[in-house]
């Protein structure tokens, strides 16, 4: 499956379709099994780990894309990143500030740590204003079609953290 | 040991009437973190859209209302004119009401009296009668400072209103203060974020090409945060709405406000 065929058949649905259950902490990790409830073709169910607040596993097995993790990162139905972040890309006009700018992030934070915060970032900062993208537990009043669903899919994550490594 | 009762319930009073202190001090009215053309829209009475809804308020509060057949009273057939008897009063709410057992916003006191006096029944949230008369009712106090009260039988709405407040909720995970207590003034895309002051409400959003209530621009947030929406006129909304009007407390009504 390439990236491009990726985004294509992800495009029309709110988000992936995968729910991530929160186990009893263990040896200082938090482990995650995100249980596939809607994805036409079936991902068994997946483990997210996290040690600190990074999680080091990709959460798939396929190569990532990082010229399609930049288009879920601008994209307003997908990440929606520029939203908080801003980009060293002259092509993005536009982005908030809520978050800290992006440029040079590839060499401040490795993939796993980058994971760990896109996954869910209240791992690391408790109070932390980021939603979590990859996360369907704990979370309180949930509006109905976004029920047990993660905002991004695996595949929208991985192509994401190799877009910011991108950013040296 | 009714001595020790008397003492603890003693203590409890005083703890409860410690006044809580706001994240806030001093807030700023959503006007100032919008554009130049809305300010002016919103200063501008022949140019403000919510005028619209105020002028047919005025209409209503004057017209007679056929409740249950007998009594066509209107608002001015107890109130008067409402230009005096409604002065000041909007900066007031949401207020305790003995009879009704709960806090009523302006909404629900006209629907109140409606019932009541009129013998009519309630304007369904939201119609354009209720937001006509609600913003006629509010712009009489338009320029008054905002001064919600807390006390006595209002304060458990306005504690169940903070816990909403400060309560993580929706796909996105976010408390109305991670926005608007922790992040005002930084901006959204290219758009700032305010403090989330109630004193523009009613108020004519361009968004909605319309005049809308406050339960609904707080619904508008619920949907931004993809959670599910608390029904207009709920509880949980009326709470959160005395909790924003005493967060909102000395900023001046701006009814009907402009708003993006």
């Amino acid at each position: 499956m390439t990236g491009a065929l990726a985004l294509k058949r992800a495009a029309p649905s709110l988000a992936s379709g995968q729910a991530v259950r929160f186990a009893p902490r263990a040896a200082g990790c938090w482990l995650v099994t995100a249980l596939c409830v809607g994805l036409p073709v079936a991902a068994a169910a997946q483990q997210v780990v996290f040690e600190g607040g990074a999680v080091p596993a990709p959460l798939t097995a396929v190569p990532a894309d990082a010229t399609r993790g930049k288009i879920v990162f601008v994209q307003r139905e997908k990440g929606h990143c520029i939203l908080c972040h801003a980009l060293p890309d002259p092509e993005v006009r536009f982005a908030g500030n809520v978050g800290p700018p992006l440029a040079g992030i590839g060499s401040r934070l490795s993939a796993a740590q980058l994971r760990g915060r896109i996954v869910d970032p209240t791992q690391d900062e408790p109070d932390s204003v980021m939603p979590a993208y990859y996360r369907t537990s704990n979370l309180n009043r949930v509006a109905r079609p976004y029920a047990s669903r993660t905002v991004l899919s695996a595949q929208d994550i991985e192509d994401v953290i190799a877009y910011l490594l991108t950013l040296r | 040991m009714i001595r020790h009762l008397a003492l603890l319930t003693l203590a409890l009073g005083a703890c409860t009437s410690v006044a809580p202190i706001r994240n806030i001090a001093e807030p700023r009215s959503g006007v100032t973190f919008t554009s130049n053309d809305i300010r002016k829209l919103q200063n501008d009475d022949a140019a403000n859209p919510g005028m619209l809804w105020v002028e047919q308020g005025k209409a209503l509060w004057r017209a007679g209302v056929e409740g249950a057949g007998v009594d066509n009273k209107s608002c001015a057939s107890c109130h008067g004119d409402a230009e005096q008897a409604m002065r000041g009063v909007a900066a007031r709410y949401p207020v305790y009401d003995a009879a009704a057992g709960n806090i009523l916003n302006l909404e629900g006191r006209i629907n109140q009296c409606r019932v009541h006096r009129q013998h009519a029944e309630p304007l369904r949230y939201e119609s354009e009668g209720l937001l006509a008369l609600t913003s006629y009712v509010a712009h009489q106090s338009r320029g008054m400072p905002i001064q919600a009260s807390i006390d006595g039988p209002a304060r458990p709405h306005f504690e169940a209103g903070q816990a909403h407040y400060v309560t993580r909720q929706g796909q996105l995970n976010l408390s109305c203060a991670h926005c608007h207590e922790r992040n005002w003034g930084k901006m959204l895309l290219a758009e700032p974020i305010s403090q989330g002051q109630s004193n523009g409400f009613p108020a004519y959003r361009l968004e909605w090409q319309g005049l809308g209530s406050l339960h609904r621009r707080l619904r508008a947030c619920q949907f931004g945060i993809r959670a599910e929406r608390s029904a207009a006129g709920s509880q949980e909304l009326l709470d959160l709405e005395l909790y924003l009007a005493w967060r909102a407390n000395g900023l001046p009504v701006e009814a009907p406000g402009v708003r993006r």
